[in-house]
């Protein structure tokens, strides 16, 4: 049996930061596709400029620098705004709160992209048939956009979770206490980097399998609707 | 915020864009030549074959850049028999474990890539080859390999730029790369914001010239579509 020295419930409770952090920021990041496509498809310049804007920045940036970004650049502009209150105390920003940002933005300007393909696929026919019948625009959404878009979605969506799960790794970069971290901290205490390296690359590939599991479970269940053939 | 400590310490940024670069090019290089192979063995008819690259692929794919770099830089030093072997002079340079790493991890997803694009080549056109009286050479040469390079450029470029990004995480094992660069100008200068945005609008001006480029390829090689979207530029 592989000896890890002790180490075996750190990396557990790593694993259980790393996946609050991933389904945070999944949270966060899926309204902000859903905000992003909307401004995008939306008939106000403005709002499809920011959203242009938005994604191109966040995805031509590495992950890694957004991360740093955020975690500096969170506290100064948070001293900023609270500076105008008349509050000069010092504010720090967590690990977990600027990379729930950070990686939620990023996953947002993804989810952006196929949030938008998804809206775009959904044929006029629907939305005049939504309309024929009485519904309101909110009732629409809710009845007949959303249930589709959230089919059509899904693939893309569960691939961009996968790049989450892996990108909350560069977290602990800023001192999460994730896999990642409480590997490094047992390296650094029994030098053995190749094992706990691999333990933590397996952790996080067993995160990958069960996620893809959950994925393709949800696929099944958001098209039972649809009949092939 | 001042920027004039951007501008002091632009050629230094540059320095470091120069080494992420080189961090790019020769991954995506050896990747490319390694995921060949890959991409042929993922396809073979037979079960064993196909499985090995299918484990490859598997592991490179699902965990994170970030893991692998360690694996490599400070994984290999753990044992006795690699610090004493002659792969050491090699293995102890922090750049060429994150050529390394990032090479293992590119040539995964651009195996991917190529399996897709050879699958994605109907069968009517080898057939339609063969009933030519092209030899296997030609058939290749002249239509399955151009066809595939079409097929795989816009992914191919998406991976250039998915490595460009990953490049980053160079800076974590003390290569001096642009965010590298960018982090130890900090140290010195304590301006994280100002140094930062800087290196984000480098690697931005770098990512829109790549697709740049590949955009220009992509409406070369696919000229042949003939699809009112693409121009043809004119003769004479």
């Amino acid at each position: 049996m592989i000896d890890l020295h002790g180490f075996g419930d750190q990396l557990l409770q790593g694993a259980v930061v790393t996946l609050e952090l991933a389904l945070s920021s999944l949270f966060v990041g899926l309204i902000l596709g859903l905000l992003g496509a909307s401004a995008k498809l939306s008939s106000v310049r403005a709002f499809r400029w920011i959203a242009n804007g938005y994604t191109t920045i966040i995805r031509g940036i590495p992950e890694l620098l957004t991360v740093l970004i955020i975690y500096f650049g969170a506290t100064s502009v948070l001293m900023a705004i609270a500076g105008l209150f008349g509050y000069d105390e010092y504010i720090e920003v967590g690990a977990f709160a600027a990379g729930v940002t950070a990686l939620g933005l990023t996953f947002g300007a993804y989810a952006t992209e196929v949030f938008r393909g998804a809206l775009q696929s959904i044929p006029k026919g629907q939305h005049e048939a939504a309309t024929a019948l009485g519904m309101g625009p909110i009732r629409k959404l809710y009845r007949i956009i959303l249930p589709q878009v959230w089919r059509i979605a899904l693939p893309g969506l569960g691939n961009l979770f996968l790049v989450l799960l892996k990108d909350t790794a560069l977290v602990s970069v800023v001192g999460l206490d994730d896999i990642m971290r409480k590997a490094n901290i047992a390296v650094s205490s029994t030098k053995e980097a190749f094992l706990f390296y691999l333990v933590a690359a397996f952790m996080y590939l067993a995160l990958t399998i069960i996620s893809m599991v959950f994925v393709s479970f949800m696929e099944k269940r958001a098209s039972r609707g649809l009949t092939r053939g | 915020m001042d920027f004039s400590v951007v501008i002091e310490y632009f050629p230094r940024l540059l320095e470091g864009a120069w080494v992420s670069l080189q961090l790019v090019m020769i991954s995506i290089i050896l990747g490319g030549i390694f995921a060949l192979p890959i991409a042929l063995a993922r396809i073979s008819p037979i079960g064993w074959i196909r499985a090995i690259p299918f484990a490859y692929i598997f592991f490179f794919r699902g965990t994170p850049l970030l893991v692998q770099i360690f694996l490599v830089y400070y994984g290999a030093s753990q044992f006795d028999a690699v610090r004493e072997s002659f792969l050491w002079p090699v293995l102890k340079e922090p750049f060429w474990c994150a050529i390394i790493a990032f090479t293992l991890n590119t040539s995964a997803y651009t195996a991917e890539i190529f399996r897709g694009a050879i699958q994605a080549i109907p069968h009517g056109e080898v057939e339609a080859c063969k009933v030519i009286g092209m030899t296997k050479t030609q058939m290749y040469r002249r239509v399955l390999l151009p066809r595939a390079f079409g097929i795989v450029l816009p992914a191919y470029g998406n991976e250039i730029i998915l490595m460009l990004k990953g490049s980053a995480l160079a800076s974590t094992i003390t290569i001096l790369d642009l965010t590298g660069m960018a982090r130890t100008i900090i140290a010195r200068t304590y301006t994280p914001m100002e140094i930062f945005i800087a290196a984000g609008v480098i690697y931005l001006v770098i990512s829109i010239v790549i697709i740049a480029i590949f955009r220009q390829i992509e409406l070369r090689q696919n000229r042949y579509l003939g699809t009112l979207s693409i121009k043809v530029p004119d003769k004479g």
